[in-house]
């Protein structure tokens, strides 16, 4: 069972009905034991950082949070909720994240070349950034993965999937499982160990983003 | 890169979609969801729905249907018609919509805007306007261009954009229907004016009119129309692979 943590942030039906459609259980919840007893665990997330991290705090569930990610079962990151496993957002102020995945989220605005739109908003196409040949899933002493992340095992390269965000983490070039290119490299994936996250929607993704699930869904 | 996306609109009145012509393989052209999965598996990277209903059992016909549309179809779907009130937005979000898109009701309270965007984040909120030449300069008009509310069109999708809006749907009047192409002149003075993704509407009569559209404003982000896709007269797989024969970037 893949539990998908309701904080009070977003839209949680499409990410329920896309992990029903590809034959996995999910179910949204915000209780501990729930979360608890799930084999995997999605934490999901749009709109800002500081509010985000402000309701899992007032939910009671920043730390527990943190020690589901340190029970080594398969944890997924979704936009915001890939942004909040990074150390600290400088989205509007200075906010501490999860620290799941060593890194920084900052706008995008500046970073990118002055004609392209803010928000990074609709379907781009996956590189990948496969370390040292080895097999999937693997990881280095610092959790960094080598080969392809595993949940990319049934797609391909320029893939397209679907984004939406103004903000990106930066700094994290070790845990980058895959990029996308909007006039610089968006990090798009990463991984560190079991802790996995996607900037953009598996669920909103079409066929590319089922399988991206499913291959989630039976790590 | 990021890639043009190709939008068909699907116009619902009492949960049934209003226009369009049979399929091949397609049982029922009037269901939102069977449509709706078409376009999807054809290759469209977005749908519209957009709720024509006047009556209240209509509206909750149509967020049934919406409900079933995002159990079944799992790219981003933007919703528009009737939208009026944050709660509105509420209503349309909590049944899978992604996006929600606002006309006349952010022209009667514009404060809805700001209160959308920093609800549910500005990438949730799309301004979509009407607008035709009069006298020289855009207007905006109501009603699907009957009433001139007198405003700037431009002046408005800046004030838009500025509240919140995290994407423009420009709607031309004036080529709405015609069928000879966007009216790229309207639009590269609206892209022009904002950083947001501005969708073009209004115009589209063949493939050749999208490549168009993309050559001569390669900011632009987005095309979309209703009819020609409704009646078969534009295949959207048809219409993608002939943009990539163009060299425009396009999902495929």
């Amino acid at each position: 069972m893949i539990a998908i943590i309701d904080y009070g942030v977003g839209n949680l039906f499409s990410l329920k009905s896309s992990i029903a459609s590809i034959g996995a259980e999910a179910v949204v919840t915000s209780e501990k034991d729930v979360i608890d007893r799930a084999d995997h665990v999605i934490l999901p997330g749009v709109g800002a950082f500081g509010d985000a991290v402000k309701k899992l705090r007032e939910a009671e569930l920043f730390d527990f949070v943190k020690e589901q990610a340190a029970t080594g079962k398969p944890f997924l990151g979704i936009c915001l909720g890939m942004q909040l496993l990074f150390d600290k957002s400088y989205e509007y102020g200075e906010h501490e994240g999860l620290g799941l995945v060593p890194g920084a989220v900052r706008p995008l605005e500046g970073e990118i070349p002055e004609n392209l739109d803010i928000p990074h908003m609709g379907w781009n196409g996956l590189h990948f950034t496969e370390r040292l040949g080895l097999s999937p899933d693997k990881c280095d002493a610092f959790g960094a993965p080598t080969g392809r992340s595993s949940i990319f095992k049934d797609i391909k390269e320029g893939d397209h999937v679907y984004f939406v965000h103004s903000f990106a983490a930066f700094e994290c070039a070790r845990n980058v499982t895959a990029v996308a290119d909007y006039g610089i490299p968006i990090t798009a994936a990463v991984q560190n160990n079991n802790v996995y996250g996607t900037q953009f929607h598996p669920e909103k993704s079409g066929d590319v983003g089922m399988k991206i699930l499913k291959a989630f869904a039976e790590l | 890169m990021i890639t043009k996306r190709i939008i068909p609109c699907l116009d619902v009145r009492d949960g049934r979609v209003v226009k369009g012509v049979n399929f091949e393989g397609l049982r029922d052209v009037n269901s939102p969801v069977e449509l709706g999965k078409y376009y999807s598996d054809c290759g469209a990277d977005e749908l519209v729905f957009y709720d024509i209903t006047a009556s209240f059992e209509g509206r909750k016909l149509f967020t049934d249907i919406l409900t079933e549309v995002a159990s079944k179809i799992f790219i981003p779907l933007t919703v528009g018609g009737g939208i009026n009130t944050v709660d509105d937005f509420d209503r349309v979000l909590k049944c899978g919509a992604d996006k929600v898109s606002v006309n006349s009701g952010a022209i009667k309270n514009p404060s809805l805007i700001d209160e959308a965007a920093k609800k549910y984040g500005n990438q949730c909120v799309v301004l979509s306007v009407d607008a035709k030449r009069v006298d020289g300069s855009y207007h905006v008009f109501l009603n699907g261009g009957r009433v001139d509310t007198g405003m700037d069109a431009l002046k408005w999708v800046k004030e838009g954009v500025e509240r919140g809006a995290g994407e423009v749907v420009l709607n031309s009047i004036d080529t709405d229907g015609v069928k000879k192409g966007f009216d790229l002149e309207m639009l590269k003075a609206v892209n022009e004016l904002v950083k947001v993704p501005v969708i073009a509407s209004g115009g589209a009569g063949s493939i050749q009119d999208f490549v168009d559209l993309f050559n001569e404003i390669p900011d632009i982000s987005a095309g979309l129309a209703a009819s020609i896709f409704h009646f078969g007269e534009v295949k959207i797989d048809d219409l993608k692979k002939r943009l990539k024969e163009e060299g425009i970037l396009v999902r495929i």
